[in-house]
């Protein structure tokens, strides 16, 4: 007999299944205010530990601790979280509004609030971030209308995007939010030509980069980092870490027992971990990457290790995959009570107040609706033409596409 | 017999394959636990083991590069891009490498693959949802493009596709995964239970690639369509009461011309209905065959039916995509010519 055994083929599979006791005994956390802050000039070798740690700031007992706290002020604390609880009651509605018929499908962001509205916070006007579908925050964030956004979802007569473009795929080249694809990953290295760009006009504006933690498998992930580490692009890099890809773990896209922010270190782009549930971890964190950026020390990226407490999108079940309870037993906890915790321990916030400004909110967002609705939803009421089918594909309309929209009688 | 939707009918394809013949392998984006997004896979890895069934990472050219490596070794992948229009980051893979390997490797290399995709719209699925790709790959020499019209058909012609020597497209009509549509877009779906093709044989049976079928028989025009178009063109038929013969290509690449030519020859006239985009669409290489072949035979201009020149629009899908009202004007139109 040979020396070597058989070969066998490994097929990583999540530590449970639905039925299940959920564990995250394999997620390592260390304490809030554990991992230092280095200069923004450090050399990406010397903090090669960042890529394997997880940045926290707010500790259990709600307190911001560590040398990545202190950066946001009691007021800037209170915007967030009003902005995480629009983005929440946001969601609520639009979910409401999918099962009603109103529009064909939503994605929401439960959960995962914290890291899309904390980042928008750390860029300026003019920067550009190339989204996925789960960043609506950068928009709430920016206080982009949300009758609006509404309006895109149900492909109303208002719709920004004329009904031709599936619900959730915002734009807004004015609020730096580049339009969305349906395809994954291909915006990933389209956001470090964006900022290759800006570095050769000698502008001043930088550009930041959003995918999930599946879709890091997909060769554009791979040929942003190339790009973003031979051009020192001004870019940030995010990965959104929910731990799931539809139903798929994170450990299928991971593979090995490395991270997702580790895979920058081959390409010698400092990479960092934080705790995508703490509004002011990741707040920290992106605006230690902006300033590199904007001191043109090139490309930054940086893992936000959250959860996916919803379903992926209003066709998936969750429960057929994955243990009904594991969101609650998600051991970094839920960002807006977390932020409330925090901003009552500093004494800036309160239950009552708390519970007035979520039915406040509420309410704008059911104004918004109402208004959106006025102008129609997918299957009532205003409807974009059939004359907008044929706009927009180039500049100015050809011949046969004329004669295509004549013939359909518009 | 059972009555099969066109999800069990492939599913059932692939359990009778997976059983038969140990190297046939299936994976994809949530193909394994799960069952895939449109459940087509479900069960097989509970049966056949995670090795035979299991999920890939979001990679589509890491799917279809390995599938071809897995093929050179011996294995028979048949695994599952979770729509087509994501196949585009597989593009280079399977254009330039699964398409040519057996010619410029002189047969020392083959390529037996099967890439199954849901096509085609009609369900809200917005731009990247809802594209009829079969162009771009009947365009490339060296690949097979299947597109079946109803569970009988998807079943007898995927097993052939996984026992096919070469490279295979399965395109599977997404409109049509749980019952066939009558083109009326504000009717429900009928399920397939209540029509005679839902019948599925439980075990192994092949359909010929390469073949069509003639779904209604006429002798006033010829309809050429396939997958959700042929139940389109079937209600086109009925409701202008034009004796109409309905063929379903089931195949694009190989072509059944023979059937293609005999019913043109028979009727003089000729409608091409596709859902995809109408400039350099299938329908321009079908509309060139037939004036080729049946020019003498012609008594009016054959007139192709089609999506429009525009991306998919989400809320104008009914808009976008061919109903019967436009293939019975296209019909009306070749008689009075
Ligand atoms: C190129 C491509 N392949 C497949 C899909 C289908 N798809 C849509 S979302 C998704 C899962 C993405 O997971 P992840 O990147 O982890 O992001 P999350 O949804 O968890 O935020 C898949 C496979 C797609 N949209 N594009």
């Amino acid at each position: 007999m040979d020396e070597f055994s058989r070969l066998s083929l490994h097929v990583p599979e999540p530590a449970v299944r639905p039925g299940g006791q959920p564990d995250f005994s394999n997620v390592k956390i260390p304490k809030a205010g554990s991992v230092p802050r280095p200069e923004v000039d450090v050399a990406p070798e010397e903090i090669r530990d960042l890529a394997f740690s997880i940045i926290r700031v707010l500790n259990r007992d709600g307190e911001a601790v560590g040398p990545w706290a202190g950066l946001l002020s009691d007021e800037e604390l209170l915007t967030g979280l009003r902005h995480m609880m629009t983005l929440r009651a946001f969601d609520a509605r639009m979910l409401m509004a999918q099962r009603q018929g109103k529009t064909s499908f939503y994605m929401q962001h439960l959960g995962e609030e914290a890291v899309s509205c904390a980042f928008r916070r750390a860029l300026r006007k003019g920067d550009m971030n190339f989204p996925t579908y789960r960043q609506a925050g950068l928009l709430i964030a920016d206080d982009y209308p949300m009758v609006e956004m509404m309006n895109q979802i149900f492909s109303n007569e208002s719709d920004p995007c004329h009904g031709r473009q599936l619900p959730v795929m915002y734009t807004s080249k004015e609020h730096g939010f580049f339009t969305i694809s349906g395809n994954l990953a291909t915006q990933y290295v389209q956001a470090v030509g964006w900022a290759m760009a800006s570095a050769i006009k000698n502008d001043t504006r930088i550009a930041a980069g959003w995918i999930g933690d599946g879709s890091t498998a997909e060769s554009d992930f791979h040929s942003a980092l190339v790009f973003a580490s031979t051009y020192r692009a001004p870019v940030i890099l995010n990965i959104v870490n929910n731990q799931w890809a539809i139903s798929t773990f994170q450990g299928i896209a991971r593979g090995g027992s490395g991270t997702f922010a580790a895979r920058g270190l081959g390409f010698g782009i400092p990479a960092l971990r934080v705790d995508g549930n703490d509004y002011l971890a990741v707040y920290a964190v992106a605006r230690w990457a902006a300033e590199r950026a904007r001191r043109n020390l090139g490309p930054t990226l940086i893992e936000y290790v959250t959860y996916r407490v919803g379903a992926h999108s209003t066709s998936d079940d969750p429960s057929a995959y994955r243990p009904k309870t594991e969101s609650e037993a998600w051991p970094l906890g839920d960002p807006v009570l977390r932020l409330k915790k925090h901003l009552i321990v500093r004494g800036a916030w309160s239950e009552e107040r708390h519970a007035q400004a979520e039915a406040e909110i509420m309410d704008e967002v059911i104004q918004a609706q109402k208004q959106a609705e006025s102008h129609g939803t997918l299957h009532a009421g205003g409807k974009p033409s059939v004359r907008d089918i044929f706009e927009g594909v180039y500049a100015e309309m050809p011949p046969h596409i004329r004669r295509q929209r004549q013939k359909a009688g518009y | 017999m059972a009555r099969m939707t066109m999800i069990e009918a492939v599913r059932s394809a692939m359990d009778v394959s997976m059983a038969r013949d140990e190297n046939v392998v299936v994976f994809g984006e949530d193909v394994g636990y799960f069952g895939g997004v449109f459940r087509c896979t479900q069960g097989l890895q509970a049966k056949y083991g995670k090795t035979r069934c299991f999920d890939a990472p979001i990679s589509e050219s890491g799917i279809v590069g390995t599938a071809i490596g897995m093929a050179a070794y011996g294995l028979k992948p048949c695994v599952e891009i979770q729509f087509a229009d994501y196949m585009y980051p597989a593009y280079d893979q399977i254009t330039q490498e699964a398409a040519r390997i057996r010619y410029r490797s002189n047969g020392d290399f083959t390529c037996p693959i099967v890439l199954r995709m849901p096509t085609g719209g009609g369900i809200f699925g917005g731009q990247t949802h809802s594209q009829s790709p079969e162009a771009l790959f009947t365009h490339v020499c060296g690949l097979k493009v299947i597109v079946p019209s109803n569970p009988y058909d998807a079943k007898g012609l995927l097993i052939s596709a996984i026992e096919d020597p070469d490279p295979v497209m399965f395109l599977e009509p997404k409109r049509l995964y749980n019952g066939p549509f009558d083109g009326h877009h504000e009717r429900a779906v009928t399920p397939w239970s209540k029509h005679e093709l839902g019948d599925v044989p439980e075990g192994h049976y092949t359909i010929p690639i390469g073949k069509a079928e003639i779904r209604r028989k006429g002798s006033a025009v010829t309809v050429v369509a396939y997958g959700t178009m042929v139940h389109v063109a079937l209600a086109a038929a009925e409701e202008t009461g034009i004796d109409a013969e309905v063929i379903d290509l089931r195949s694009l690449l190989p072509l059944d011309l023979d059937t293609i030519v005999q019913s043109v020859t028979k009727t003089g006239r000729c409608v091409v209905v596709h859902e995809a985009t109408l400039t350099s669409g299938f329908g321009a290489e079908l509309v060139s065959l037939v004036q080729e072949h049946c020019f003498y035979h012609l008594e009016a201009p054959v007139i192709r039916v089609t999506g429009w020149d525009t991306p998919y629009p989400h809320a104008q899908e009914w808009d976008y995509f061919p109903g019967p009202a436009r293939v019975g004007r296209a019909l009306t139109e070749v008689m009075e010519a």
